[in-house]
């Protein structure tokens, strides 16, 4: 607690923007709050059927098993927009660790090759072992993203400069072409394209309560691991010497984060497919507003990655009814620009 | 004067190397087009090749021949040729030696009007085979622009690793149009758009290849004619300068015509992406960075490579075919990341 605290001030006379802003903080996670409850109302009342916002109340408060538009609610409206907020909170805070851990402002899931890789597995999943239950298929959308991130960072830092955030892209970049043609190969030969189109492009349409019965266990795990990591991570970004001299054991730390990281990814990976770029977004836009203490940006994070899902999916559907474009495509819209515009800033952003 | 008939001498015996290594993957062209013929469901040996050639075979084996493995092992070649010219100069003209039409998100930019394009006007594709390169061009040729620009930075210029970053931002949203597109298709049509935008040599007929030829006719020579200025180019800038060399303007040029070769062959094979990258670095292992000896080389590398990528591609999974493209991606991908991880930050 004193370490971290020493730390900072450090940082805060360098530079003013690194000081955590607790208050700035609470407000997020309070408002964050209410805005995502509201934003949830909002998507599960919007859809082919029309149903007001004071039946969602009912339904879920006090449910009643004969009516049409609560059995709606229940079957298919709620899942998909916890599921969303899941994801969302998911992605975001892997890219906060990724971001934290290896001091890089480029890291991401997608950017990372981890959802490639997930997204490999899968395609290999429902080509050999069609219909293989959920329990199953997000274990190997863990492995998918482990394999993702190993050749990713095996590649990168095989380089004699190491590991500089330009390569890890480049690296990336590379990964998932080579993995995303080998899951098509095996999509064309299979004839599942189309079936596993919707996990390239991402949509959270076909979640249903099971996908979030196995997975939040999993979830709620690995949150509560990195809000525990978070002020050891903010150790680890003022980079490994400091963090070494502050006492702690960096390796131990990554190894728990690389975990964290490949559970939350893949799982959502498992569930969205492949979205890109939330990972990035929402732990800047955090940064940026509450400053460097990752025990603010990391439940900051989970708020605000949950809140840019829902409301992704809720234009999604908005945007051209009765078709739903993929989120994963909406959030790139948004997601190029911003990392156009990190990279042209050199990567000083952390 | 000794040393000058050294020196000659020795130019000499580098350029009998350089045409020798340029006749030995001539050879290697024809071989492996023989392979390829004797490879798939309906195999050709080496002798009834050269009899239907000639005029000597069955009308089972001309059809076979004519009508469909020739067309489509030309096309293999013509297509590899122009990407890896297109990367040779993309990799020249920007100092990078990491670019490549795919990786800088070019071919995807001609991928998207291609598909917009067939989208729209659902139709007889084969009627529209001589607008695809053109719009293909286009679509390419706005997607390199854009990169320019977004990676122009003022008082700074382009660096190369900006250059990459940012193509690999904008193939990103250009993927994520396309997905929204291609999902919209229906089943039939999304089959065949996935595995053209795989990249497979779908043309299984001439008029692919005379709608590619004459972007090739065109553009190849010019580019030979400008291969002492790629030579003072790939010097760097301010060396180029000195030596008198119109930079900007000529680079402009070349840069037109790297984007039309890439745009040209997006248009008939899809996107097989790598060639561009792969190409130029293994003909500069061969013949050294002059750009007399290195362009040939290239070309001749990538129309080996995807002629090869091809025949595996048919080989390796039969009955099914696997699109070259993806066979390209599992070669070069590994390729690339071997490169980076030898290049220097």
């Amino acid at each position: 607690m004193e370490t971290s605290a020493r730390a900072s001030a450090k940082l805060g006379k360098t530079k003013g923007n690194r000081r955590a802003r607790p208050v700035v903080a609470t407000l997020i996670l309070l408002g964050g709050t209410i805005a995502l409850l509201l934003a949830i109302g909002l998507s599960i009342s919007f859809g082919a059927a029309d149903i007001s916002l004071k039946t969602v109340w009912s339904a879920v408060f006090h449910f009643n098993p004969d009516l049409t538009a609560h059995q709606i609610i229940r079957d298919i409206r709620m899942p998909r927009v916890l599921g969303a907020a899941m994801v969302g909170a998911c992605f975001a805070v892997s890219g906060a660790i990724m971001q934290g851990m290896t001091r890089n402002p480029l890291a991401d899931s997608g950017l990372l090759g981890l959802n490639a890789g997930a997204t490999f597995m899968l395609a290999v999943c429902f080509a050999f072992f069609p219909g293989l239950s959920y329990i199953y298929l997000i274990l190997f959308s863990f492995i998918g993203a482990g394999l993702g991130a190993g050749l990713v960072y095996g590649t990168g830092s095989l380089a004699k400069g190491g590991l500089t955030p330009m390569r890890l892209v480049l690296a990336g970049a590379a990964v998932s072409a080579l993995l995303a043609a080998l899951s098509e190969g095996v999509a064309l030969y299979f004839q599942i394209g189309q079936d596993l189109a919707f996990w390239y492009a991402g949509g959270v349409s076909g979640t249903r309560w099971l996908n979030l019965q196995i997975m939040s266990p999993w979830i709620i795990l690995a949150m509560i691991g990195a809000i525990l990591l978070s002020r050891s991570i903010t150790l680890l970004s003022l980079g490994d010497e400091v963090a070494l001299g502050l006492g702690q054991s960096t390796k131990a730390i990554k190894f728990c984060g690389i975990i964290i990281v490949l559970i939350l990814a893949g799982s959502a990976v498992s569930v969205v497919g492949a979205v890109g770029f939330v990972g990035l977004i929402v732990p800047h836009v955090t940064r940026f507003l509450v400053g460097h203490d990752y025990r603010w940006i990391i439940p900051c994070s989970i708020i605000l990655g949950s809140l840019l899902v829902v409301l992704a999916d809720l234009c999604a559907r908005m945007v051209n009814p009765p078709f739903e474009t993929p989120i994963g495509a909406l959030i790139a819209l948004l997601g190029v620009p911003f990392f156009l515009y990190i990279a042209r800033k050199g990567g000083k952003a952390i | 004067m000794n040393k000058s008939m050294n020196r000659s001498a020795e130019q000499k015996k580098r350029n009998l190397h350089h045409r020798f290594v340029l006749i030995v993957l001539s050879i290697l062209i024809v071989v492996a087009f023989i392979i390829s013929m004797n490879t798939g469901l309906v195999r050709l040996s080496p002798v009834e090749v050269i009899q239907t050639l000639f005029g000597f075979g069955t009308e089972k084996q001309s059809l076979v021949l004519f009508e469909f493995r020739l067309p489509r092992i030309i096309l293999a070649v013509l297509v590899g040729m122009s990407l890896a010219i297109s990367g040779c100069i993309l990799q020249s003209i920007s100092g990078n030696s990491l670019a490549d039409p795919g990786i800088l998100g070019i071919n995807a930019g001609a991928g998207l009007t291609v598909v917009l394009f067939i989208s729209l006007f659902p139709g007889n594709v084969a009627t529209s085979v001589y607008l695809l390169p053109i719009l293909a061009f286009g679509g390419a040729g706005i997607t390199a622009f854009l990169i320019y620009i977004l990676a122009y930075k003022r008082h700074e210029g382009i660096s190369p690793t900006r250059l990459l970053l940012t193509g690999v931002a904008v193939s990103a949203g250009i993927s994520a149009a396309m997905i929204v597109l291609t999902l919209r298709l229906n089943p039939d049509k999304y089959q065949f758009v996935a595995t053209w935008l795989a990249g497979s040599i779908w043309g299984s007929n001439w008029a692919f290849v005379l709608s590619l030829l004459p972007w090739l006719l065109i553009l190849i020579p010019f580019v030979f004619s400008k291969a002492q200025v790629l030579n003072v180019l790939s010097l760097g800038d301010s060396m180029a300068t000195g030596l008198g060399t119109t930079i900007e303007r000529e680079r402009g040029f070349l840069l037109v015509a790297a984007v039309g070769l890439a745009g040209a062959s997006v248009s008939v094979s899809g996107g097989i992406g790598f060639v561009g990258l792969i190409g130029p670095h293994l003909a500069r292992q061969l013949v050294g960075s002059r750009h007399q000896f290195l362009i040939p080389t290239s070309a001749l590398v990538g129309g080996l490579l995807v002629i090869v990528a091809d025949a595996i591609g048919r080989w390796i999974l039969q009955p099914s075919e696997i699109p070259t493209g993806i066979v390209v991606a599992v070669i070069g991908a590994p390729y690339f990341l071997y490169l980076l991880s030898r290049s220097k930050a």
